[in-house]
């Protein structure tokens, strides 16, 4: 799972209201390198949360020192679209588990594939 | 006085010409009302004969007999189950002089009289002449396979009289008797007792002919189990497939007696009339022993070939040669092997070892449905992930159209994408897909795509947050119109306003702005002139008697509540079904051979205009587009309003 997919993640239990950002708890993360491209990542900048993913970022260590809010004139900017690149596109989480903030239900991450099937009482 | 004679004379001519004008003029109009056929009071080389056919019991040779009085005889073309003939003279005038001599002439027809009627016409149908189609796939028939000598002793091995010490099970049935040897087949159950052999086995007469059966190599192993067949003129057995389980692939059946005309008709109509000769030997493999119906249209004609009288064959639609065979009464030996092991054959829609145990029925509590999906679509794909991601590698052409009309940078959301097939095809769009299959979705993630697993009526994703969202093949595996509709729902849900869905489902129609398949509909060509005119024709050809399956593995009272289980390659047959999938390779096919490789994915399939209106059903939805494309039913909405 990469962090942009995680991004438009939600919990989706029954009665929730507030199920967003799904927490990550990761015991295995790679980076993969992947081919930069720039116009994609800055088109993609305004389709985030950007707080969910600064956040998701920092509790897997791979923050980098991006900042609170995308800065201005981004598209523009090589050295901060390769950092954000990296972080949406590079980190991924393969084994671990995404919990929902309100209810504390976990959803299993298994060779990087989320499993958030729920029980038939949950949905 | 010799004036007197003369006058009444004429006079009772007369009155026989009005009558047969009469009956001229009453044949024509229901030549015209019921056969489409105009005549024409212009003499012409062509004449149609009312009550001279097929289909009243007038033989070819007996009928061009008569018809040669008139003059040089071109062609007659008979066709079967018809009550009338064309005839091509090779002059109007040879035509003319036939008109004159035999309107209303009295003809003695197989069983009884008939009257000819002639009429011009402009012209005689087709003269095309069709191929004979080719014998169902793994069926034979081997003429004199048995001598004169052979045929009445075997005969005369079965006693039909006395059966004292059950060494055989006989039984006298509507249609037909017969008598049971080895092992009794029972018509309750359409099923053999296989610990419960009859005492005694098969009649000694029959070993030479099996042996010789197994030399030829018509089969490799020798038949345990007899069923003798005696049909009267007239009589028949209904159209069937012999049951699998209990018997082993090869079927043979020696003719004894006279000759018949068996009906072969495979599940998508295609029908085959062979006829099999007296001492001949059908042999029924594979396909035709496990897929086609085969059965015995009582009557008491056939229609054959006219220039084969004698030999086996495949009945053509040649017009210009068919005649009548009368029938007699034939003896059949029908050898079977019983078999010890479930039944593995390739056509499980008609297999009882390969049909769920028990079908389940269309469900209507919520609670029933997610049984019902969970164990006839989750756990199917979940099975058959491999074999089927294996088969779904092209994507379908306007599904590709409308990933590839999305903008860069656009987000798209697959739900149901199966092996991610769709996710990669625009790399400037970011996809994600989610299946309710994880090993579907362990598919996408080696292929390095973005995908999880989730229900597809309970996405994890964002609100309005796609630009596109897409739902192939996916929403007619929901088995209430509730969960279908909530389906369609949440993909609205997850489009921002103006976002689009492309929707894909299966369609009940199959062929679409297109002639149905005449395959599709069998049947058509019945003749029904006999009905009006009535008084005048033969008895009718086909028996009256029900055609009720006996032993056909299909067709129960269960139908009515119970999912039925499609076949393969025809049209649907309801709109709620079970659709096999044959499961191939994989190691389970060895473990378990019958139980393994067969799975039934429960389908809702659409009728014309369901899933528009399904669709037009969500409020904040304008429905873009709405199309069929190669077999399914599909729409592309938009998102109007924001979410209540």
């Amino acid at each position: 799972m990469k962090l942009l997919t995680h991004n438009m993640l939600t919990s989706h239990v029954k009665g929730v209201i507030n199920g967003y950002p799904l927490l990550i708890k990761a015991t295995e993360v790679k980076v993969n390198e992947v081919e930069f491209n720039p116009q994609f990542v800055s088109r993609m900048i305004p389709k985030l949360e950007w707080s969910a993913l600064i956040q998701a970022a920092e509790g897997l260590g791979h923050l980098q020192d991006l900042p609170g809010t995308p800065i201005e004139n981004y598209e523009n900017d090589a050295e901060f679209l390769r950092k954000v690149h990296r972080v949406l596109l590079e980190v991924e989480v393969i084994e671990g588990s995404l919990q929902c903030p309100e209810s504390g239900r976990e959803f299993p991450i298994s060779k990087g594939v989320p499993n958030m099937l729920l029980n038939e009482d949950e949905s | 006085m010799e004036g007197a004679v003369e006058n009444m004379r004429r006079e009772k001519r007369s009155k026989k010409d009005l009558k047969v004008l009469k009956r001229e003029r009453k044949t024509q109009h229901t030549l015209l009302k019921h056969a489409g056929i105009t005549t024409t009071q212009q003499p012409t080389q062509y004449l149609v004969v009312s009550n001279g056919g097929l289909g009243n019991g007038v033989s070819r040779e007996v009928l061009l007999e008569v018809l040669k009085e008139g003059g040089a005889v071109e062609s007659l073309l008979m066709p079967p189950n018809k009550p009338y003939s064309y005839i091509t003279y090779a002059s109007v005038e040879d035509a003319q002089n036939a008109h004159r001599l035999l309107n209303g002439r009295t003809l003695n027809g197989q069983d009884q009289e008939v009257t000819l009627y002639l009429s011009y016409v402009h012209q005689v149908g087709g003269e095309v002449i069709e191929v004979a189609p080719p014998l169902p796939p793994g069926l034979s028939v081997v003429e004199e396979f048995v001598s004169p000598e052979e045929e009445a002793e075997l005969l005369e091995a079965v006693d039909w009289t006395s059966h004292p010490e059950e060494l055989t099970v006989q039984k006298e049935l509507k249609h037909r008797r017969v008598k049971h040897y080895g092992y009794e087949f029972r018509y309750d159950n359409n099923n053999v007792d296989k610990d419960k052999p009859l005492p005694g086995g098969l009649p000694p007469q029959c070993g030479a002919v099996l042996q010789r059966c197994l030399s030829e190599g018509h089969v490799d192993f020798l038949p345990d189990q007899l069923t003798v067949n005696q049909y009267q003129r007239g009589q028949g057995i209904p159209p069937h497939v012999d049951t699998h389980s209990p018997f082993e692939d090869t079927i043979l059946s020696l003719s004894l007696g006279a000759k018949t005309v068996m009906d072969f008709r495979h599940p998508d109509g295609q029908a085959v009339a062979v006829v099999l000769p007296g001492r001949s030997l059908l042999v029924m493999k594979g396909e035709s022993r496990y897929l086609w119906t085969h059965g015995i249209t009582p009557r008491k004609f056939d229609v054959v070939p006219a220039s084969e009288d004698e030999g086996s064959g495949v009945v053509t639609s040649d017009l210009s040669n068919l005649t009548l065979s009368r029938r007699g009464t034939r003896t059949s030996f029908t050898f079977r092997k019983i078999r010890h092991s479930p039944c593995d054959c390739a056509y499980p829609s008609v297999c009882d070892s390969q049909r769920p145990p028990s079908p389940p029925s269309l469900p209507v509590a919520n609670s029933d449905a997610c049984r019902l999906e969970t164990q006839y679509v989750h756990n199917v794909y979940e099975e058959i992930s491999a074999h089927f991601s294996s088969t779904r590698h092209s994507p379908w052409p306007r599904v590709r159209d409308f990933l590839l009309s999305l903008q860069p940078g656009d987000t798209l959301a697959d739900i149901g994408c199966g092996n991610g097939k769709y996710l990669g095809i625009n790399p400037q769009v970011l996809s994600v897909g989610c299946d309710r299959s994880a090993s579907l979705v362990g598919i996408c993630a080696e292929r390095g795509f973005q995908a999880f697993v989730s229900d597809g009526l309970n996405v994890p994703l964002r609100s309005s947050s796609f630009d596109a969202c897409i739902s192939i093949a996916v929403i007619h595996h929901f088995s209430t119109q509730e969960r279908r509709l909530a389906a369609v729902r949440e993909l609205v849900r997850l489009l921002k306003v103006g976002g689009r869905a492309l929707i894909y489902v299966w369609a009940k129609e199959q062929e679409f702005n297109k002639q149905k398949s005449k395959y599709l509909k069998p049947n058509q060509n019945q003749g029904n002139l006999d009905q009006g005119s009535r008084s005048e024709t033969m008895e009718t050809m086909q028996g009256d008697e029900e055609h009720q399956p006996e032993n056909c593995v299909s067709g129960s009272e269960e139908r009515q509540t119970r999912l039925s289980v499609h076949t393969n390659r025809t049209a649907f047959a309801s709109q709620d079904l079970l659709v096999p999938w044959h499961l191939k390779g994989g190691a389970k096919a060895e473990a378990t051979p019958t139980q393994a490789r067969v799975f039934h994915r429960y389908y809702h399939v659409f009728q014309q205009g369901e899933l528009e209106e399904l669709c037009r059903s969500v409020s904040g939805v304008t429905v873009l587009e709405s199309y069929h494309d190669q077999g399914n039913w599909c729409v592309v909405l938009k998102k109007t309003q924001k979410d209540v």
